[in-house]
């Protein structure tokens, strides 16, 4: 691996977004997944960075979920993306920046349609103004949350309590890094460092103190895939491909996922526990899986947050044994503690996979 | 009877056999080179296909014919003015000389092939082009070539290909990866060697011979399907996937070594001398020719030729027909 | 095991590095004019049987290279051995006598 090559096109794949004053929208299905990661993005951002991140309670979901799984026509969904702009224009903001790596690519793939198609924006405009009564605006600039972590990752390291490092061992981290299919793989321009070798979660990685693992299925889609997933019986196909995932990675023995999308981390979570308690195979040491992260966890991490307040226990996979590999000091009794105390209940032990 | 002075740009195998010709037909030829050598691609190639002839003795056999025709190596030209159908160039030493044709023969550039992400020359230690296998078949040097046990070939790379903006075919590539493979085989016989292909264009002479001595004599196994992307494993050996269009399935293999097959581009540089001449480009970026049928070595421009790849892809042998033919039509504008 | 409903299923992909072709590399030996195969379909075209089975020697070839020995012979039993194949093959490939090799060659394993 020649590390210069893939830094001349992560030069070349920079895209320009500014540092401040955003309008701030949230994902669907993050805050039951990863309840803190939306959270601990803004009280970075806000609170850490003192930055200007603003979000409006009448947003509401873009419509991907919908568009992907073929339940809404797309110009549905270009009218409930035209309503969340209409939002953020609304509250005097220019600069728009979403959670989500699925309402990116349809906020991308959006404005790229009205840009080749005036006829189709004009049309929105006026289903806009036809259901809402709201005034057609687009943003200045279009940013993923990862882009914003991405650009800070350098102040992040400077604020850090903890580094990607096994503290035993001085060791860097071995992480993989997995980008969600709509960053940048339908518009390469729109993601940093591109599609083939995107730099937004490598650059955190480098930047926070570990090592970045390279494997064959790098850019192999975790299988969530709308619609494979939520229908049962194709849900096999989902597995089979975050499974393919894992066999690849397995011999670099990584500590750390690390991912920048509502779904990976979900899938790469939790299927290792359906593939363990299917073939009895377990990816991390002594019969532990492999922690999926989300960057927002990642960095809280760094940063010094209290694991249980990163919401960390909703992972499948225990997070016990990377916290330990970093130095991160944890109580176990309050691991299913959640706000004011109150007991969240233990999980069942399952049979192939420790969880504790 | 006045000596006409033509002007030919470029000193690879168009620029040389066009001199030559100029020369025959009494007229004074000037060759002006960018580079410290004569023989542009040429010049750094091993083996020429059909049958592997090496390339060294083509080339210098040409050089040979030019042996007192004034070559000015290591020049550019920085200026061009038309007046009274004579063409005062301004070279870099700012010396000024006076032309009465000028002949382009500034070839073409080697895709570069860093441009297919997806493939990672320049990534992954064991991705080398077509050029960096010519090479090591002249020095016997490469680093990244270590008893290779199972190699690959991907044709097509930068050509045919509307993601790096050009679509057409690069008309050598087909033949130079048989030819290669052969001679890859040959140095390393207990190796796989596989050729990822969308079409095999062996239209010349000699070169389906070349095709059926790769299958038979050297085992060359050819798949229909484009290599898709290129990644590294635990030990550095290169994962890529295809698929196999014939059989319809996608297909994954480990290989030691993987060779690109850049195709041509316009050369870089060409713009500023189209620029000063006002010749157009064709739709593929390269100079524009007259006609395609009857007027290949014309330009848009009156006193103004052109011969080689510097039009379009060409192989050696088509090169040299148009040089010559671009002399004949240099002899036809001085004599009328 | 717990039962899902659902299950990890095999990749489509064909891992060229896990298929033996040590018969295919006797067939081979056996028979050189396999390799100068253009993949033209003339074979399958003019196929008696491969008007009414899905028999094809170009595929029957493509797939013990690629390792789907199963399927093939599955193929190979539908030939009527007319020799039609061979009368129209432009590589001159004795496809015959291939088919004769296929069914020695991998049926003793």
């Amino acid at each position: 691996m020649i590390v210069e090559g893939k830094q001349k096109i992560w030069a070349d794949y920079q895209k320009d977004i500014p540092d401040d004053h955003y309008f701030y929208v949230r994902s669907c299905i993050r805050q039951a997944f990863f309840p803190a990661s939306e959270v601990v993005f803004l009280d970075i951002t806000r609170n850490k960075l003192g930055k200007d991140f603003y979000e409006s309670a009448y947003h509401t979901t873009c419509g991907g979920i919908a568009y992907h799984s073929d339940s809404i026509p797309q110009e549905t969904a270009m009218t409930i993306i035209a309503r969340q702009f209409a939002l953020m224009h609304e509250s005097g903001y220019e600069n728009y920046v979403c959670s989500c790596i699925t309402s990116f690519g349809c906020y991308t793939e959006t404005l790229e349609t009205w840009h080749e198609f005036p006829e189709l924006e004009a049309k929105i405009r006026q289903y806009l103004w036809d259901s809402c009564k709201k005034e057609f605006a687009k943003p200045k600039y279009l940013a993923h949350a990862s882009d914003i972590i991405y650009k800070f990752r350098h102040e992040i390291a400077k604020q850090a309590k903890f580094k990607l490092v096994n503290v035993k061992t001085g060791q860097a981290l071995k992480v993989v890094e997995h980008i969600g299919c709509h960053y940048s793989k339908m518009f390469p321009s729109k993601g940093f460092g591109g599609a083939e070798y995107p730099h937004v979660l490598v650059g955190m990685i480098e930047a926070w103190g570990g090592e970045v693992v390279d494997y064959p299925e790098r850019r192999q889609c975790c299988g969530f895939g709308f619609r494979q997933y939520l229908v049962q019986a194709n849900r096999g196909y989902s597995m089979s491909n975050t499974y393919k995932k894992f066999e690849s990675m397995e011999t670099y023995e990584p500590d750390l996922i690390i991912t920048n999308c509502p779904g990976c981390p979900y899938f790469l979570d939790r299927w290792q526990y359906v593939i363990a308690e299917q073939t009895g195979k377990t990816y991390g040491k002594n019969g532990y899986g492999i922690p999926a992260l989300t960057y927002e966890e990642v960095a809280g991490l760094v940063m010094g947050y209290d694991p249980w307040d990163l919401g960390l226990q909703m992972h499948q996979v225990a997070i016990e044994p990377l916290l330990e590999k970093m130095g991160i000091e944890y109580d176990p009794k309050a691991k299913y503690k959640g706000l004011k105390n109150k007991d969240l209940g233990t999980p069942i032990n399952p049979i192939n996979i420790k969880i504790v | 009877m006045k000596e006409h002075n033509v002007l030919v740009i470029g000193g690879g195998p168009a620029g040389i056999e066009t001199a030559y010709q100029l020369k025959n037909l009494g007229f004074r030829p000037t060759i002006i080179e960018r580079n410290d050598y004569l023989g542009g691609h040429l010049a750094q190639w091993d083996r020429l296909f059909p049958a592997s002839k090496p390339a060294d003795e083509v080339l210098e056999k040409m050089i040979d014919q030019i042996h007192d025709i004034d070559v000015k190596l290591n020049t550019k030209i920085s200026n061009i003015v038309k007046e009274n159908n004579i063409f005062h160039v301004t070279l870099t030493n700012n010396k000024i000389l006076d032309f009465d044709a000028i002949v382009v023969c500034t070839g073409f550039d080697l895709f570069k092939t860093e441009k297919k992400q997806e493939y990672g020359y320049g990534i992954y230690n064991n991705v080398i082009t077509n050029a960096d296998l010519e090479k090591y078949f002249k020095t016997g040097k490469d680093e990244r070539i270590k008893d290779p046990k199972r190699i690959g070939f991907v044709h097509c790379v930068g050509s045919r290909d509307v993601k790096v903006n050009n679509t057409y075919c690069s008309k050598v590539c087909c033949a130079t990866a048989l030819k290669q493979a052969c001679e890859i085989k040959e140095e390393f016989p207990e190796a796989d060697v596989y050729c990822f292909y969308m079409d095999l264009r062996m239209f010349g002479k000699g070169y389906e011979d070349l095709y059926l001595k790769a299958q038979k004599d050297f085992d060359i196994k050819c798949v229909r399907g484009r290599v898709c992307e290129v990644s590294e494993n635990i030990e550095g050996k290169l994962v890529i996937k295809a698929e196999d269009t014939l059989l319809g399935t996608p297909m994954k293999m480990t290989l030691d070594l993987l060779v690109l097959m850049s195709g041509m581009e316009k050369a870089e540089g060409v713009e500023k001398i189209q620029n000063m001449l006002n010749l157009k480009s064709n739709s593929d970026g390269f100079i524009e020719s007259r006609d395609t049928f009857v007027g290949m070595s014309l330009t848009n421009e009156k006193g103004v030729f052109v011969a080689g790849a510097c039009t379009s892809p060409k192989t050696l042998p088509d090169t040299i027909a148009e040089a010559r033919a671009a002399a004949v039509e240099v002899f036809n504008y001085i004599n009328n | 095991m717990i039962d899902f409903g659902f299950s990890i299923s095999k990749s489509s992909h064909i891992q060229m590095d896990d298929v033996d072709l040590k018969s295919f590399n006797k067939l081979e030996a056996l028979n050189p004019d396999i390799k100068t195969c253009m993949s033209c379909g003339l074979c399958t075209a003019t196929c008696t049987a491969g008007n009414f089975t899905d028999v094809s020697f170009r595929q029957i070839i493509l797939m013990l290279q690629r390792g789907k020995e199963k399927e093939a012979l599955q193929k190979v039993k539908k030939c009527m051995m007319c020799g039609k194949c061979m009368l129209v093959c432009s590589r001159g490939i004795n496809t015959r006598n291939i088919l004769l090799s296929i069914t020695r060659i991998y049926n003793e394993e």
